[in-house]
């Protein structure tokens, strides 16, 4: 053993070394995310913040049941613009797609899922509030639907491309048409993956800001309908954090802390899920 | 035609004395379910298959061998249009199905009357009862009886039921290799069909599941027309009427399987039997 | 469609039209027809965008010209506004951000692909992707009552007394500034190097670890002077991707640059990014041409990221392909 290889073999040991201590930093991030939300957000979490409204300027307590009200509306518009769209796009690009026009379609979401999300909000705003010349919860909706599309469209698309051409064929050999076929066998088969997908989507967009800062705006009532401001879990919390109260402070740990977890646990699942069913799809 | 087979082609058969013919041969006392008249076959510029004739005898089984790439399989797939997933693949020349023209007629239809079973089995990610059930559900069934006297009946004739009767409900998975290929021949003839193609269906199988199936054949073609194509001669040899002998896209020769085995006439088909190419 | 009778290469065959009929019957082209529908709704969505941006820029676009892209004030009281203030916050955040994420990540990637044990690595890549799913509203949260007291307090007056020569380190300290973007930058696209380098350097063939190995290389060396070599034009497109994404974030970087729409040399400094400023002043925009000018911002930060985007696919697309192709 001479002194070139001791020299190697230590260099071996410290990059090892130095790269696992590269991973361990970027792992211990998250634990210290959620370890700093807890400690300062799980104390203002009670039943008043679930259910109250938001107290006037400079009086503490109140809590923030509009925004989390707000909120769901604002993902199910989303859902109902973006998934159908973008499911239907991958249906087509899986199944019926011609060369050209695919690869078109292909290229537009790519670029679509690049648009930085206060880009999209400045879309919807030139496309609802302009008109409607005011805030409301379908202009948030809207950008928040299409920023789901693109995912859902690629989610759609690899997760039918994974049905084996044996099922299809087998259900074509049976007198099936086409368009049966791919609704009661290939569609059934990728399921599982599209769901999840979409649940990864949902959880993705429940956490955008930029969006929501000028088509659904903020709003400090109850939102009735879809054609008036909301507010947000995600708008709260940053309103919260930059205003100079410390009950707001105390309040935005709390929000920070609920929507993490909600976005940590539709991650968690989703991913669980997915793992095990390509785990089992038989070969 | 009672011809009998010997397994090993040992000893040589008894009443081998018709006169063979070259190209099509019509088979005595039963009328030809399928009539194959000049079939040219294309994948784009590709012909795979060239003036392909000869009848497919009904009530019978009828094998197709020939070395890898020979067309048994794209000849096979075209009685049932299933080359039409494929772009650029197409047919010309007659196929005719009871007189009817096979090519001009509404695929669906086609295919329930022509039944298929794949190389390696396909269940449907369902149940053993949902996947019998599929084609009549699909085809919008009208028949006898309930769904599920319809499916037993299917179970019953691919000699599954008893191995499956307790757990219909449970996944096509769960099923062993043997048993999910005689589940695909259960939900092919759920529907009923005329004709039952099988495409290699015991190549993925260990000898058991391989001779269940084929006594399953046996009893099968009492109601259906068997078109196999199989790798394996042994298998052409032991359940098949009728042999054709692919090589390259052509059908060089087409008999009774004595004939073909015993007294080729074609020396390629003799090559080809006693192993000189594979 | 095949007929009775045998076709001549390019003649029109009969039946075509019956066969499109029986198809529209039995419901394929209908169904064709639905998701066709849908799939063109996307690229009308998508040019749409293009579209609305282009249009609702318009004043801006024609007061300015080019010089929009050059002018440093940003006065709204007078309505001149000139994007480089933002241009200029925009970059140097993004390039502090990658300053420190590239050397982490790739270093993490190469530890997740190389290094360790498949398990561990399945197991440590799956917190580090559920990073990526943290919002940027929280990284901003914690950044502000954590992240920039640490710089006002530790960091940076560390920096000012070691390195305070350098123009970088010095003026006045307040915690938020072009520093503070910059590291909560790094550390959000961090996970997105990590993912597509780990990826990419797992996708070189093994026969080209073993031939190093063979030939009585470590691990690290066959690691360093093989495998990321190899893996070299994905890895540079997982930092293309960073970089786009690093430019667009908007939340966790207006919650601590100091919204200061100026151009200085020193990192301590508060700056403004394109996304911050838009978000902070959009909805105060009191002139059209005010919101013409964010909006003509927005244009500009939309066609780098495209470009950046384009470029990241093409690279993470050329190792791919080189990994799955046989010499």
């Amino acid at each position: 053993m001479n002194y070139r290889t001791v020299w190697r073999k230590s260099v071996n040991a410290v990059m090892l070394s130095l790269t696992g201590l590269c991973t361990l930093l970027t792992v211990s991030v998250l634990f210290f995310i959620l370890g700093y939300l807890v400690w300062n957000g799980a104390g203002a979490i009670n039943w008043d913040f679930f259910t109250k409204l938001p107290k006037p300027v400079g009086e503490t307590g109140g809590g923030m049941a509009n925004a989390i009200v707000g909120s769901a509306k604002l993902l199910l518009l989303a859902a109902l613009t973006g998934v159908p769209i973008g499911f239907m796009g991958g249906v087509y690009l899986a199944e019926f797609g011609g060369k050209t026009f695919s690869f078109v379609v292909r290229y537009m979401t790519d670029l679509l899922n690049g648009v930085p999300s206060i880009v999209m909000g400045i879309f919807a705003y030139t496309m609802v509030v302009l008109p409607m010349k005011h805030f409301s919860t379908m202009a948030g909706g809207l950008a928040l639907g299409v920023m789901m599309i693109p995912i859902a469209v690629r989610s759609t698309e690899e997760f039918l491309r994974t049905v084996p051409a044996s099922l299809r064929e087998g259900a074509l050999a049976l007198g099936a048409s086409k368009w049966k076929a791919i609704a009661t066998v290939v569609i059934p088969a990728a399921l599982r993956g599209i769901l999840t997908g979409i649940i990864l989507d949902l959880a993705r967009v429940a956490g955008e800001t930029a969006p929501l800062l000028f088509t659904a705006f903020n709003n400090r009532f109850w939102s009735p309908g879809w054609d008036q401001p909301t507010a947000s879990l995600p708008v709260m919390i940053f309103t919260y954090a930059i205003a100079p109260y410390e009950d707001w402070h105390r309040q935005a740990w709390a929000a920070g802390l609920v929507l993490l977890g909600l976005v940590l646990l539709a991650n968690i699942t989703a991913r669980v899920v997915l793992a095990r069913k390509l785990s089992s799809v038989a070969g | 035609m009672g011809v009998t087979m010997d397994p090993l082609l040992l000893t040589p058969a008894a009443g081998n004395d018709r006169p063979e013919k070259l190209r099509t041969i019509h088979p005595a006392g039963g009328a030809a379910k399928i009539q194959v008249v000049d079939l040219n076959f294309y994948y784009g510029k590709v012909q795979a298959l060239q003036g392909i004739s000869l009848d497919i005898a009904a009530n019978r089984i009828t094998a197709l061998i020939g070395p890898s790439g020979c067309g048994k399989s794209t000849f096979l797939r075209s009685l049932n249009r299933m080359y039409e997933t494929v772009r650029h693949a197409r047919a010309d020349g007659q196929i005719l199905l009871d007189s009817q023209n096979a090519l001009d007629m509404d695929v669906s239809q086609l295919r329930r009357r022509v039944g298929m079973v794949f190389q390696k089995s396909n269940p449907f990610p369902k149940s053993i009862f949902d996947n019998v059930a599929y084609g009549l559900r699909v085809n919008g069934w009208k028949g006898q009886g309930t769904l599920r006297e319809a499916v037993e009946r299917s179970l019953v004739r691919a000699a599954l039921w008893d191995e499956v009767k307790d757990k219909l409900h449970k996944s096509a998975y769960a099923l062993s290799g043997g048993q999910q290929q005689r589940l695909c021949i259960a939900r092919a003839l759920a529907v009923d069909p005329e004709v039952l193609l099988l495409d290699e269906p015991c190549s993925a199988l260990d000898p058991i599941a391989t001779a269940k199936i084929e006594e399953l054949l046996f009893d099968l073609k009492k109601q259906c027309t068997i078109v196999i194509v199989t790798h394996n001669m042994q298998q052409a040899a032991r359940v098949a009427d009728f042999t054709g002998f692919f090589l390259m896209g052509r059908l060089i020769e087409f008999n009774e399987t004595g004939i073909i085995f015993k007294t080729p006439a074609k020396k390629e088909t003799e090559d080809y039997i006693t192993g000189r190419f594979g | 469609m095949a007929s009775t009778a045998v076709v001549v290469e390019g003649a029109p065959r009969p039946g075509r039209a019956r066969a499109f009929l029986l198809r529209l019957r039995s419901g394929d082209e209908v169904a064709h027809l639905i998701t066709l529908v849908f799939a063109s709704a996307i690229f009308l969505i998508t040019a749409l965008l293009v579209f609305e941006l282009y249009r609702n820029s318009a004043l801006a676009r024609e007061k300015f010209g080019w010089h929009f892209l050059t002018t440093r004030t940003w006065d709204p009281v007078f309505e001149n506004f000139g994007a480089l203030p933002f241009i200029f916050g925009t970059v140097v955040t993004s390039a502090v951000g990658l300053l420190l994420a590239i050397p982490l990540g790739v270093g993490a990637a190469i530890f997740l692909a190389e290094m360790a044990p498949a398990r561990i690595s399945d197991a440590l890549t799956f917190v580090i992707e559920l990073l990526a799913a943290v919002p940027s509203v929280i990284y901003g949260l914690l950044a502000m009552f954590t992240l920039v007291p640490l710089l006002r307090t530790v960091v940076q007056p560390f920096l000012k007394k070691h390195l305070g020569f350098i123009p970088l380190f010095q003026g006045p300290n307040y915690g938020v500034g072009l520093l503070a973007a910059g590291i909560i930058l790094a550390i959000m696209i961090v996970p997105f190097i990590i993912s597509i380098s780990r990826e990419v350097l797992m996708a070189v063939p093994v026969e080209q670890r073993e031939a190093a190995l063979a030939l009585g290389a470590t691990r690290w060396e066959s690691t360093w002077k093989v495998v990321v070599p190899y893996a070299r034009a994905g890895i540079l497109g997982s930092i293309f991707l960073a970089m786009a994404r690093a430019l667009g974030e908007t939340m966790a970087v207006t919650m601590v640059i100091g919204n200061d729409p100026k151009i200085t040399s020193s990192l301590f400094a508060p700056g403004y990014s394109i996304a911050a400023v838009i978000a902070n002043e959009f909805t105060e925009a009191t002139s059209d041409l005010y919101i013409h000018a964010l909006i003509e911002l927005s244009l500009v930060l939309f066609v780098l990221t495209i470009i950046l985007n384009g470029l990241a696919r093409l690279l993470i697309l050329a190792t791919q392909r080189k990994g799955t192709a046989h010499p």
